[in-house]
């Protein structure tokens, strides 16, 4: 186009140019190359793509809006205890290498050799099955390698989560990513902030003060003997939430549910006023 | 006015052809699920390229507030799912999208597999087709340790030990990997370049040459 015969361009290209002097647009090879109904790729075909890429977006959304990303504790190196775990898509190899023959003194054959001839047959595959024939039934052997191979990983990634949620029972633990999600819903339910796990334990302010050792007697079987709570919600931090008057008539009449009891039988007015505006300092 | 423009870098630079070339060709009738439904099969690499394309753009909105180092990577990653507006929904999508495009480039590899569209002429496509399967798996590995949480450290740490015990080259991958003796400091951040700047450089420079194929090439015809 640009290097045309119009007189009135700005531009012409020069006979001694490299810039090829191309026709127009070459037909693709696919363009009438099939029998039936071929459809323009833009805008027929693009569009109703469009319409099914929406679709599929609204439906991933969805998904994500319900279903939070994962995100556990931390890491922490020390820890002895935690059970590795690999993406589900890894989780074949890993199962893989749990066997004998793949593992130990083989381990060679099992993360060299075997995933070697597989992922290396499967990158040469055109070059394994060089026949003309396409449709699967007429290529047993090729079809049925990979069919074979699927359903060993399938079998494979079903072994190993299996196993994994074995050893999840007998340790007696769920993922730390379940604990801290469920942490952090009972805390909000409750009033509290959601807990940071990267905060250390809060310390008790003002621990030498004559009412932490009321506190000692009538709260610990309740709020943990640490205050970071049990039955009852934490009383670190407390001073957050509610003001020495509030603090005061919830030890007074206990509180509104009735799950707190009164202690207005069992402290004196001086003491739970002490006990209040102790409390009240118990910030963070 | 806007045609104007056009013309005037036509002119010049003879664009044309360019988007020509993509734009104007006929999706025949076998792979097309408006005539026959079962031609769906043929719809998974688009949605693998589609799911690609919001890996990228969600990642490029976590690294905003992401932050590879040890100190700092689980804070951001809790600051961004709890506190950032949308954050939790952008990093949902990052997370869950990564499944996704496993899922559709495995359901894709094997459509291409069974249809026998792999054949001549075809085979280096296949070939750059399973690069990108690599890359991909690439990208799961090293992203999966970003967010430094228990299951991060401890799968990346299992992962690089397999690594170590190959033969002769195993402590150097090790090594690289690690960058010391441990999953630690510098681990985090060379999985976060790898994962950032390496493998995405290499995934879009193989997906290019993936679709110049199959333009060059077109999609193979009915079975």
């Amino acid at each position: 186009m640009a290097h045309g015969h119009k007189s009135n361009e700005k531009v012409v290209f020069v006979g001694d140019s490299r810039v090829k002097k191309a026709g127009m647009f070459q037909t693709p090879p696919d363009y009438t190359a099939f029998p039936g109904k071929s459809e323009a790729f833009i805008p027929n075909f693009l569009l109703k793509e469009w319409m099914v890429g929406c679709v599929v977006l609204v439906g991933f959304l969805v998904w994500v809006i319900a279903e939070p990303a994962p995100l556990g504790y931390p890491a922490d190196p020390t820890n002895a205890s935690f059970i590795p775990m690999p993406d589900w898509y890894f989780l074949f190899l890993y199962q893989f290498l749990k066997y004998p023959y793949v593992s130990q003194d083989y381990v060679l054959l099992g993360t060299m050799g075997i995933p070697g001839i597989m992922f290396g047959a499967l990158m040469l595959a055109p070059f394994l099955d060089t026949g003309k024939e396409r449709r699967f039934y007429r290529r047993p052997i090729a079809s049925s390698l990979m069919l074979l191979t699927l359903a060993s990983c399938v079998y494979l990634t079903v072994v190993s989560w299996d196993h994994y949620q074995h050893m999840l029972a007998e340790n007696n633990t769920i993922p730390e990513h379940h604990e801290r999600a469920d942490k952090a819903r009972e805390a909000i339910e409750r009033g509290e902030p959601r807990p940071n796990p990267l905060k250390k334990a809060a310390a008790i302010i003002e621990a030498d003060d004559p009412a932490m050792s009321i506190a000692q007697a009538q709260c610990i079987g309740c709020h943990a003997a640490d205050f970071s709570g049990a039955v009852g919600p934490a009383l670190i931090g407390v001073g957050n939430r509610m003001t020495q008057e509030e603090i005061a008539a919830i030890i007074t009449n206990g509180s509104e549910n009735g799950a707190m009891p009164h202690f207005n039988d069992k402290l004196s007015a001086e003491e739970i006023d002490q006990l209040a505006v102790w409390l009240a300092k118990q910030t963070q | 006015m806007f045609k104007n423009v056009y013309n005037w870098i036509d002119e010049r630079l003879d664009i044309t052809p360019l988007w020509r070339d993509v734009a104007d060709h006929e999706v025949p009738e076998h792979v097309n699920p408006a005539h026959h439904f079962s031609a769906f099969v043929y719809c998974f690499g688009g949605l693998t390229f589609f799911i690609t394309v919001i890996q990228i753009l969600s990642g490029m909105f976590l690294t905003m507030y992401y932050v590879p180092d040890i100190i700092h990577a689980y804070a951001s990653v809790d600051f961004l799912q709890h506190q950032v507006a949308f954050g939790q929904i952008v990093r949902g999508m990052h997370h869950f999208g990564a499944s996704l495009v496993i899922v559709m480039m495995f359901l894709h590899t094997l459509r291409v597999f069974f249809t026998g569209s792999y054949k001549a002429p075809r085979e280096m496509n296949w070939v750059v087709g399973m690069l990108i399967f690599f890359i991909m798996l690439g990208l799961g590995f090293t992203g999966y340790l970003l967010p430094w949480d228990n299951k991060a450290y401890y799968a990346t740490k299992v992962g690089v030990e397999i690594a170590a015990s190959v033969p002769y080259i195993g402590p150097y991958i090790a090594d690289f990997l690690y960058g010391g003796d441990i999953v630690g400091a510098q681990t985090l951040t060379r999985f976060f370049a790898i994962h950032v700047f390496f493998l995405p450089g290499a995934l879009i420079a193989m997906l290019a040459a993936h679709f110049l194929m199959i333009r060059k090439q077109g999609i193979s015809g009915p079975l």
